[in-house]
């Protein structure tokens, strides 16, 4: 298991970094207000970016790549010239947390307000535990200095309030979910990713039931405006700004999956059978591309043993 | 005599630009929608399992099979939703078409449309603006731009949310770009909807609807507010387990089709797939569905 992990790390990043050349967008989510602050999404190679600048400064929320971080802070720093105080990853992996270490050197310090790095504990925990057999050392700079361990974590800030939830046991057993209340956004890490089938990262507390549970909870946090259009605005960790509908289409592809798969498990058949039964077969053309992170294997692999297959 | 050579030079070198101006047609009006192509699949709405002339590949004939519409009314979202505009063209709703033109240029600067169901809104963009980046915000109606061919506007569409080729399952996915060709003869609008879908279709699905001018037409505004229709525990997705579905064969039975046939794929829209369909497992005797549909301006109904 701790090579398949250093080997999921060194694919992740390897796989991601070689396209670091490509150019980042910069996508306007919502307009300042009287009260809120303006937010951004950042997108291109690796994990989405979510920036909230304002009257305060600047929160960001994940850091992409590591190759990538100059280039992001170069957009961030278009939007605004202001202090960075916060940086929020959603989660461990290096297309989320990768720019944490660059960042940290690129932002000048700030003894009146010292740039805080929130997380859930186990990102923390997962970011600073050496992985045996692996050649890549634990981070060293950049860690998580504001991690949270209760069910969420508030704070108030560009003029309106931003809450960070854990899921547990969703995409990792560290994830959370943004809040911007007053902006009506949602950022979601990679528990949602529009393009592709979710990562159901088992070696690092993920399963099918949590990542279901997750988007039911985005689904809740998200409300429409009229005929199920606008409304709340959804970041994904991937891919392109959503709404609710398109987070209801996702969920109901993981809940059919599983439901599945789940029937298939009942009736006795093995993992192999499963696959051969092409449980995904009405959803892999749309989520199945050549140069996606997740096979229809690897997810099918990960509903069956989430769900107790052996 | 230098002056009348200028305002000459001027009126030639406008003449063109004026001509494309007014060479253009007017969609504006409102307009009734004609039934003449494919009523009991517009109007009444298709059966389940009936994909027939539709190039799905075996992705969106699964959909369609596993395909519950209970799911409309356990998973509240979808309810209250406005059709995808590539099919909002074929629904049953009037369409109200206005145009925009820039005060300064008395250039067009865009055709607004609005249909009725669900008052869906778009906005088809005449004055050459691209499209919007990969990573904007989808919508139902989606980004459409127009060009003029001739009197023939093409329309292009992206940015659509993902919604239905079918109401009967079909999906339609957001990477689906939509081209549309309008052309009015007299008071005949004739909408030609070319979708390219790499997700659900083999070949391009191209349909066609008409339209008649109606002045006095009304609109009635259209409040939808989501309720659950079915209790269903939370995250339930209503849905058929394969192999489980038990009406993929009554479309074949009620019209005396070959199962074949109802399964839909690229071979089934062209008609030399008679040659090849096979025959029906079982013919009714009589007419007993949707015998009357369309016939002499009639309405649908199951006798």
């Amino acid at each position: 298991m701790i090579f398949k992990l250093s080997i999921f790390t060194c694919l992740l990043a390897g796989a991601l970094a070689a396209q670091s050349d490509a150019e980042l967008q910069v996508l306007p989510v919502r307009l300042a207000s009287a009260a809120n602050g303006a937010i951004y999404m950042i997108s291109g190679d690796g994990g989405n970016i979510t920036v909230q600048v304002g009257s305060q400064g600047v929160l960001v929320v994940d850091t992409g790549l590591a190759p990538l971080a100059p280039k992001a802070m170069a957009e961030i720093r278009k939007l605004s010239k202001g202090p960075i105080h916060y940086i929020i990853n959603t989660h461990v992996h290096p297309d989320h947390v990768g720019g944490n270490e660059a960042f940290t050197k690129m932002i000048p310090p700030n003894r009146a307000q010292p740039l805080l790095i929130i997380a859930q504990e186990n990102v923390l925990n997962r970011m600073t535990t050496p992985v045996t057999g692996s050649t890549t050392p634990p981070y060293q700079i950049g860690l998580p200095s504001d991690e949270y361990f209760l069910p969420f974590k508030d704070l108030h800030y560009n003029g309106e309030a931003i809450i960070v939830y854990h899921e547990p046991k969703a995409h990792t057993d560290g994830d959370s979910v943004i809040l911007f209340r007053g902006s009506d956004v949602v950022s979601a890490g990679d528990i949602f990713t529009p393009d592709g089938y979710p990562f159901i990262d088992l070696e690092r507390g993920g399963s099918v039931q949590g990542e279901i549970a997750a988007l039911n909870f985005i689904l809740d946090l998200a409300v429409p405006a009229d005929k199920q259009e606008g409304g709340t605005l959804i970041i994904p960790g991937h891919g392109h700004l959503c709404e609710e509908a398109e987070v209801v289409e996702y969920r109901d592809m993981i809940v059919i999956v599983k439901d599945r798969i789940q029937d298939m498990l009942k009736k006795g058949m093995t993992l192999a059978q499963i696959k051969a039964a092409q449980p995904t077969i009405d959803y892999d053309t749309q989520y199945v591309s050549a140069n996606s992170f997740v096979k229809t294997d690897q997810f099918v692999e990960a509903v069956y043993k989430s769900l107790g297959g052996k | 005599m230098k002056a009348r050579i200028a305002t000459l030079l001027c009126v030639l070198a406008l003449g063109p630009a004026n001509r494309l101006v007014f060479a253009q047609v007017d969609f504006s009006g409102s307009w009734n929608p004609l039934y003449h192509e494919d009523y009991p699949e517009r109007f009444p709405g298709p059966e389940l399992a009936d994909y027939a002339g539709l190039p799905i590949n075996a992705a969106a004939r699964a959909r369609g099979d596993a395909y519950d519409a209970d799911r409309i009314s356990v998973v509240m979202e979808y309810q209250c939703r406005p059709h995808g505009s590539d099919y909002s063209m074929r629904g049953s709703a009037n369409l109200r078409i206005t145009k925009d033109i820039d005060a300064e240029s008395e250039q067009p600067v865009s055709f607004k449309t609005h249909i009725g169901w669900m008052e869906e809104e778009r906005t088809i963009w005449l004055d050459g603006r691209p499209h919007p980046p990969d990573a904007a915000v989808h919508s139902w109606a989606g980004f459409s731009t127009g060009v003029w061919e001739g009197n023939m506007l093409t329309i292009t569409t992206t940015h659509l949310k993902p919604s239905y080729l079918r109401r009967n399952g079909i999906p339609r996915s957001d990477k689906a770009k939509v081209t549309e060709h309008w052309t009015r003869h007299g008071n005949i609008l004739t909408v030609i909807v070319v979708i390219d879908d790499p997700v659900f279709l083999t070949e391009p699905l191209i349909r066609s609807e008409n339209w008649m001018l109606d002045p006095g037409q009304e609109f009635l505004p259209q409040s939808c507010e989501p309720a659950p229709e079915i209790p269903a525990p939370k995250g339930t997705v209503p849905q058929h387990l394969p192999g489980t579905n038990p009406f993929l064969h009554e479309v074949a039975d009620w019209y005396g089709l070959p199962v074949k046939a109802t399964r839909g794929g690229p071979e089934t829209m062209y008609p030399e797939f008679r040659q090849t369909m096979g025959k029906p497992e079982r013919v009714p005797e009589k007419c007993d569905r949707y015998c009357t549909c369309g016939m002499n301006g009639g309405t649908c109904d199951l006798r």
